[in-house]
């Protein structure tokens, strides 16, 4: 990661949908990018900060962080596969 | 299972979801029923309808006793699954010293959990919950690092949602070694396993037998101190943990003893039989693709089994096997009505949304569990196809 992570990371936006939406916007957008992107995936849904973790575990990707916000927003840092 | 008209005529039905509730057996509902001729009295009631109504009750007492290796006069009936749970829960922290945390692992029935947070809440009592490994092992180191000083700890047998068996022989030497009660949640397994001698409390559902509802079970073993964490519920000789008032409901309590001497005399044939029918559902369920069964293949309850599905909503998938004729039940949250998804997914790591849970019924037949695995693949194929996921 560098100082300024907005260079690198890919943001998903997937705030105020349920629960399979953001796994399922995670989903396209990694098919779309290169292997050793990071991407962040913003959602409300609190499954969101087990269900990223669970479909990075089977897709192979590594989970960087996970952050369940005082707000109940949920942020999770993942590095695709590569 | 019998079949059930609807708008459109006659149709299959096929019951795949016997937690919380069970076809009632037919030993269940003939006892209830002669029960209500007989004991429909209020068994204090010094009267000879009184007196046969307390008669049915001791007997019934005796029967459970009898099955749980007990003592008659320490089995109670409790309203229900939960309310033996609090009772015990909260009845055995009552009699340990004020502060003293409450022990549970992080998989119990979610009535244990509530009692445990009401007691952090209102009484001043930390909840330790203990984590448990990916199959949903509880973490022995934690657990006995958490005895030390605790009021009571609560384990349950099997668990109700991905059905793995906690090793209660170690459990209870390491809570017997720090002095600490123990109470077994044998919720899920009594009928299907042998009944557990390990613990201080045992926590039964006659309903998840089969029975009809009325009652849930607990069981005090000798010695076993408990307070009143209720009106109603008498100390010393005459305790009555959640009998408030030694009401209890003694036509649901004859029809649950009556069940469970019935099931447990079937136990190694129906446990045998469902084992291979689990063993089935988690082979036909995790062959398909991104679905992932959760709990552990070996030591678990012989009826239950979940998985599941990467990129569905669990609410659709209930809905979607309902309209094929099978009802089963799902820890996922994707809808308005529930938040969280289950408790038990998140702390093994599973996927929580695309869930299906499947406790089987004593009396499941085989060609129903092939049924449902000749479901299953078109109906997952179906809905991601229609959610437009079937390439991701």
């Amino acid at each position: 990661m560098t100082d300024d992570p907005s260079d690198t990371e890919v943001v998903v936006e997937a705030r105020h949908t349920r629960c399979p939406v953001p796994v399922l916007r995670a989903a396209r957008a990694a098919r779309a990018l290169p292997p050793g992107t990071e991407i962040l995936v913003l959602a409300t849904d609190p499954a969101t900060a087990l269900d990223m973790p669970a479909w990075a575990r089977m897709r192979g990707h590594t989970v960087m962080a996970v952050d369940e916000q005082s707000d109940g927003e949920v942020r999770v840092r993942v590095r695709l596969l590569g | 299972m019998p079949d059930t008209v609807t708008g459109t005529g006659t149709r299959r039905r096929t019951v795949l979801d016997a937690g919380s509730a069970a076809p009632v057996r037919p030993e269940a509902r003939e006892a209830w029923l002669a029960a209500l001729d007989d004991g429909w009295a209020d068994p204090r009631r010094l009267h000879a309808e009184g007196r046969a109504a307390r008669l049915l009750l001791d007997a019934a007492r005796e029967r459970v006793a009898e099955v749980l290796a007990a003592r008659p006069d320490d089995v109670f009936f409790p309203p229900h699954h939960a309310a033996a749970a609090h009772s015990a829960v909260m009845g055995l922290a009552a009699a340990r010293p004020v502060g003293a945390p409450v022990v549970t692992t992080a998989v119990e029935h979610s009535a244990v959990l509530h009692a445990a947070s009401w007691l952090e809440r209102t009484g001043g009592r930390p909840h330790v919950e203990v984590g448990v490994d990916a199959l949903g092992h509880l973490d022995h180191e934690q657990f006995k690092s958490a005895l030390p000083g605790a009021a009571v700890a609560a384990v349950q047998h099997a668990n109700g949602e991905i059905g793995t068996v906690q090793p209660l022989d170690d459990v209870a030497s390491a809570a017997t070694a720090a002095g600490v009660p123990l109470i077994v949640d044998a919720g899920v397994s009594l009928g299907f396993l042998p009944a557990p001698r390990a613990g201080d409390a045992l926590v039964g559902n006659p309903r998840a037998w089969g029975s009809v509802p009325g009652v849930g079970l607990l069981v005090l073993r000798p010695g076993t101190r408990w307070r009143p964490h209720g009106p109603g519920e008498a100390e010393g000789a005459h305790r009555r943990p959640g009998e408030a008032a030694g009401e209890v409901d003694v036509p649901a309590a004859v029809a649950a003893a009556v069940s469970l001497a019935a099931a447990e005399a079937q136990r190694d044939e129906t446990s045998r039989r469902l084992t291979e029918l689990v063993t089935r559902v988690r082979a036909c369920a995790g062959s398909l693709p991104d679905v992932e069964v959760a709990g552990d293949p070996e030591g678990r309850a012989p009826h239950v089994v979940t998985f599941s599905v990467l990129y569905l909503p669990g609410e659709m998938l209930v809905q979607a096997l309902d309209a094929e004729g099978f009802a089963v039940t799902s820890g996922s949250a994707c809808t308005a009505d529930t938040l969280r998804p289950s408790h038990v997914l998140a702390a093994v790591g599973g996927l929580t949304h695309g869930n299906v849970r499947l406790v089987l019924p004593a009396a499941v037949r085989r060609d129903e569990v092939e049924a449902f695995c000749v479901a299953l693949p078109r109906v997952v194929t179906r809905l991601r196809a229609e959610l437009g996921v079937d390439e991701l």
